[in-house]
């Protein structure tokens, strides 16, 4: 191994051209990157981290984006402004990606050994079609694909999202690549299965002496796979070193500002024989599958048999991977979807209540979406969004008055200045969110459900959400169901938790006792996995060829 | 709160507007002015419509003003008999008959329009068999009972007009209505609706209107009534699709969350997300419109004999081959009524596409 880096980037720049506007995206950044090692590339979204990987590989789109300052040379090769044929040689060769979501970045049409053995025979015309076949297999079996001999014939949509980012590596494996370069390879994954992923792409690392250039925004993958880290934002590198240094001694305020953001804090004390604002008893929710003339042939039982209790002040956290129906029992407590069971709120049994009759209560009952860009009509401008509530509750209220209210209720969630006539998509993700929870709280509801209202934000943002949450729950003594897949935010805020799987709750109980002496080992495998980033299971470590 | 909340650029709006140009709009706009050709298409539509809408003062066989004896007169706007002007009869002036001319000009003076025939008047004062050609007294020639094409074509460009807007008016207000309806509540009452529909459209449009037609003398409302019947149905496919896509989106959930009845969340919060594609598709309903108008004309199951229809001047050129005046005439301005119109729809569907920017 020669000292020489295999990757020098110095003073790249990047620009893109949009409306006649000049965007810099990249400004000035500088890295260099050894064999064998692992250099993270860590900001927020539109910190150009992404852009700046994707111009290593040439993959811009080019006329719009230009680079005016800059070189990047892989082991001596000039690779900007490169020719097509010499890019061609070096990208899934030399230099290969995995890309954040595997879904999308595979064809649907085509099975998945024709896609790897596509890759290989490209790189490597020589190589038979049999030849290729078998280490595809080899791939499929080295990146711990369960079954590879079976598998190997699937097509994308038979596979999980775990198994699709497995095929992906393999298919950035098939030649052999000097360079590694991951953009956020888990984000689209489940807590268990990033915790699984990551570990297979350390593994990979150290056994084919791979370079690795990971891209990502959360700081806990950052310490646990990369040796170096380069810390961007607004398109310049602000701080660059040793991952340990940077972490315990950062320099750049922003670096600070990005360690001090990740939830923090612990609930609030609450006494503990406070009345049950929300119960519910044996919920469940089964949506029919039709088979012919609207016959239900089976049913998918998002929510199978739920019951809870939540005391007023008190924060639920509902944990559980994605698809095991902690959203869909968040609606159906709201009675926003048709369910079956009871619910009761307050003293009241409301799992009986018609549309109308539900219209009184909804002022007291409340939700808070996930993605706060879906969730603000586009066409409504922010004081028309907030005060919606109020028309229909508050008639006494004039239009002044309602204003009066809004205003104040922004000042609450910490949007100051003059607001009330703009729109929504001016808004940052985090501004939209606090927008989304003034909505929700400006008719002073006794409930909330949060359904994952952090986890579409950056981490900067998460921290101040979180915050805000509570600070609102001690002000108003807001009871709140908050669902997440996040356990560090849980952790944050709730009181009590609930780890639900398949529509089940596998266990209950104060979340002190959950996070500390979990008694299922898939409580046990979600806390591993989120808090120390790893697998507890055997089969991910499974790099035994 | 913490100190870090995000600060927001103070802004200078004031805090009520009654009007507001969002940023989308703007770009639109920009979207819809960088396509020429859609652009000027809206101004010289807009032009002629205006034109077309003030008929009365480009053509008409009334003069605009009259003075006589130290009096004015504006026989344009005011039926006079004949006795103000000194005449005999009790009877309305008629200002065409040389006598009435010569009883103004000897105490006074009169102006004229550009083009001294309305859509109905017959000129009597020719020696040429009809229909008459061009010539500087009938610019476009005359049709087969001596009426001044382009007078015709002036009033019957406004009525084909104005049928039409009000009929794509009136159509979409019911279409979007329904298209709403199904897509919102889905499930049956989309699925009785659409078949309803489906039954409806099968129908066939032209004989119903022929039966109508031997029944009732279809004037202008009846006509716009039962094309209505059927034109409504053109919105109906695209809002409901909208409809189904946004009823579980997420800012409808939160909508319901609040209480808000379904009429509201409707109307204010679904329909304004919706109403790109409606618009995008208005032009050519309202192309569809006038087509549809002048292919009866035409028929002769229209508008009243006598009025002003570009349809039924097309039936008198396919009569008149020997008179291509009044063909070219009517083919022309029914070409460039429809090539205009489709090149606004045009520019307008590249407006509000969000793949382009300007």
């Amino acid at each position: 191994m020669s000292d020489l880096p295999l990757l020098e980037v110095e003073d790249l720049g990047v620009n893109f051209r949009s409306e006649g506007r000049i965007v810099e995206a990249v400004k000035g950044a500088s890295f260099t990157l050894r064999r064998g090692e692992t250099l993270s590339l860590v900001g927020e979204s539109g910190s150009g981290k992404s852009t700046a990987a994707m111009s290593i590989m040439q993959l811009l789109p080019y006329p719009i984006a230009s680079h005016p300052t800059g070189s990047i040379r892989l082991d001596g090769l000039e690779l900007v402004g490169a020719d097509d044929r010499t890019m061609r040689r070096v990208r899934g060769h030399r230099i290969a990606l995995v890309p954040q979501e595997p879904l999308t970045s595979l064809n649907p049409l085509h099975t998945i050994d024709r896609q790897i053995v596509e890759s290989i025979r490209l790189h490597q015309p020589g190589i038979a079609r049999e030849a290729a076949l078998a280490r595809t297999l080899e791939l499929l079996k080295l990146v711990g694909l369960r079954d590879a001999e079976n598998r190997i014939k699937s097509y994308p949509h038979e596979l999980s999202g775990g198994q699709r980012q497995r095929v992906m590596i393999a298919m950035a494996l098939a030649n052999e690549p000097d360079l590694l370069i991951a953009d956020e390879p888990t984000t689209a994954l489940d807590v268990t299965v990033q915790a699984q992923v990551l570990d297979l792409l350390q593994s990979l690392q150290k056994k084919l002496g791979m370079a690795m250039l990971l891209i990502t925004h959360d700081l806990g993958i950052v310490r646990k796979m990369a040796e170096r880290v380069c810390v961007m934002t607004d398109g310049v590198i602000v701080e660059a070193g040793r991952t340990a240094e940077v972490f315990d001694n950062p320099q750049h305020a922003y670096t600070k500002k990005l360690l001090d953001a990740e939830p923090r804090g612990r609930p609030l004390p609450v006494a503990e024989d406070v009345p049950v604002v929300v119960g519910a008893d044996d919920l469940k929710v089964h949506f029919p599958i039709k088979g012919w003339f609207g016959k239900p042939r089976a049913f998918v039982k998002a929510v199978d048999g739920v019951s809870l209790r939540i005391r007023r002040g008190k924060t639920l956290g509902v944990v559980g991977e994605s698809g095991s129906g902690k959203s869909t029992m968040g609606l159906a407590l709201l009675r926003l979807i048709r369910s079956q069971g009871g619910i009761s709120f307050g003293d009241e049994r409301i799992d009986g209540r018609n549309t109308r009759d539900m219209r009184s209560l909804r002022s007291r009952m409340q939700i808070v979406f996930q993605d706060p860009f879906a969730s603000l009509s586009p066409r409504l401008t922010i004081a028309q969004i907030i005060e919606e509530g109020l028309i229909s509750y508050r008639p006494d209220l004039d239009r002044t008055a309602r204003r009066q209210a809004v205003r104040q209720m922004l000042d609450e969630v910490g949007l100051r200045g003059n607001i009330l006539d703009r729109y929504p998509h001016e808004f940052s993700g985090g501004q939209r969110q606090r927008i989304a929870i003034a909505r929700a709280i400006i008719l002073k509801p006794e409930f909330v459900v949060l359904d994952e209202p952090t986890s579409a934000l950056d981490m900067s943002v998460q921290g101040q959400i979180v915050d805000l949450l509570r600070d609102l729950q001690e002000k108003h003594g807001l009871t709140y169901l908050f669902i997440s897949h996040d356990l560090k935010v849980v952790r944050a805020l709730a009181h009590d938790v609930v780890v639900m799987k398949d529509g089940q709750i596998v266990e209950h109980g104060p979340a002190h006792q959950i996070f500390e002496s979990a008694s299922s080992t898939y409580t046990k495998d979600l806390i591993s996995a989120a808090f120390h980033l790893r697998a507890r299971d055997a089969v991910a470590v499974a790099v035994t060829t | 709160m913490n100190a870090e909340a995000p600060a927001i650029a103070p802004a200078d709006e004031p805090a009520v507007r009654f009007f507001r140009v969002t940023p989308l709009t703007r770009r639109r706009w920009a979207n819809f002015r960088a396509h020429k050709r859609g652009y000027w298409s809206l101004w010289i539509f807009i032009t002629l419509y205006l034109v077309s809408l003030c008929a009365e003062l480009v053509a008409n066989d009334r003069p605009l003003l009259v003075w006589h004896d130290g009096a004015v007169y504006a026989p344009a706007f005011k039926a006079y008999p004949e006795t103000a002007f000194g005449g005999q009869f009790e009877t309305e002036a008629d200002y065409s008959d040389p006598v009435v001319q010569q009883l103004i000009a000897r105490d006074g003076w009169a102006i004229w329009p550009i083009i001294p025939f309305g859509y109905r008047t017959i000129d009597y004062d020719t020696d040429q068999p009809l229909p008459v050609g061009p010539s500087s007294r009938h610019w476009l020639g005359t049709d087969d009972q001596g009426r001044d094409v382009l007078a015709r074509l002036i009033y019957g460009f406004r009525l084909s007009v104005t049928f039409g807007l009000l009929l794509t008016v009136f159509s979409s207000v019911i279409g979007i209505t329904a298209g709403a309806i199904q897509g919102f509540f889905g499930g049956w009452t989309d699925l009785l609706l659409q078949r309803a529909i489906e039954i409806f459209q099968s129908l066939p449009l032209l004989y119903l209107l022929i039966i109508v037609s031997t029944m009732v003398q279809p004037g202008f409302f009846t006509l716009m009534g039962v094309l209505l019947l059927f034109s409504w149905m053109a919105l109906v496919r695209v809002v409901r699709a909208e409809f189904l896509r946004a009823r579980n989106l997420e800012y409808v959930r939160a909508a319901r969350a609040l209480g808000l009845k379904n009429s509201k969340i409707m109307f204010k919060h679904i329909l304004p997300n919706a109403m790109v594609a409606t618009i995008t598709f208005l032009p050519f309903v309202l192309n569809a419109s006038i087509t549809t108008l002048t292919s009866l004309d035409f028929l002769g199951f229209g508008l009243p004999r006598g009025s002003p229809s570009l349809g039924e001047l097309l039936s008198q050129a396919r009569n008149n081959l020997n008179a291509p005046w009044l063909g070219i005439a009517g083919f022309s301005v029914m070409a460039i009524m429809l090539s205009l119109l489709i090149f606004i729809g045009e520019a307008v569907r590249d407006a509000f596409d969000p793949r382009r920017s300007a």
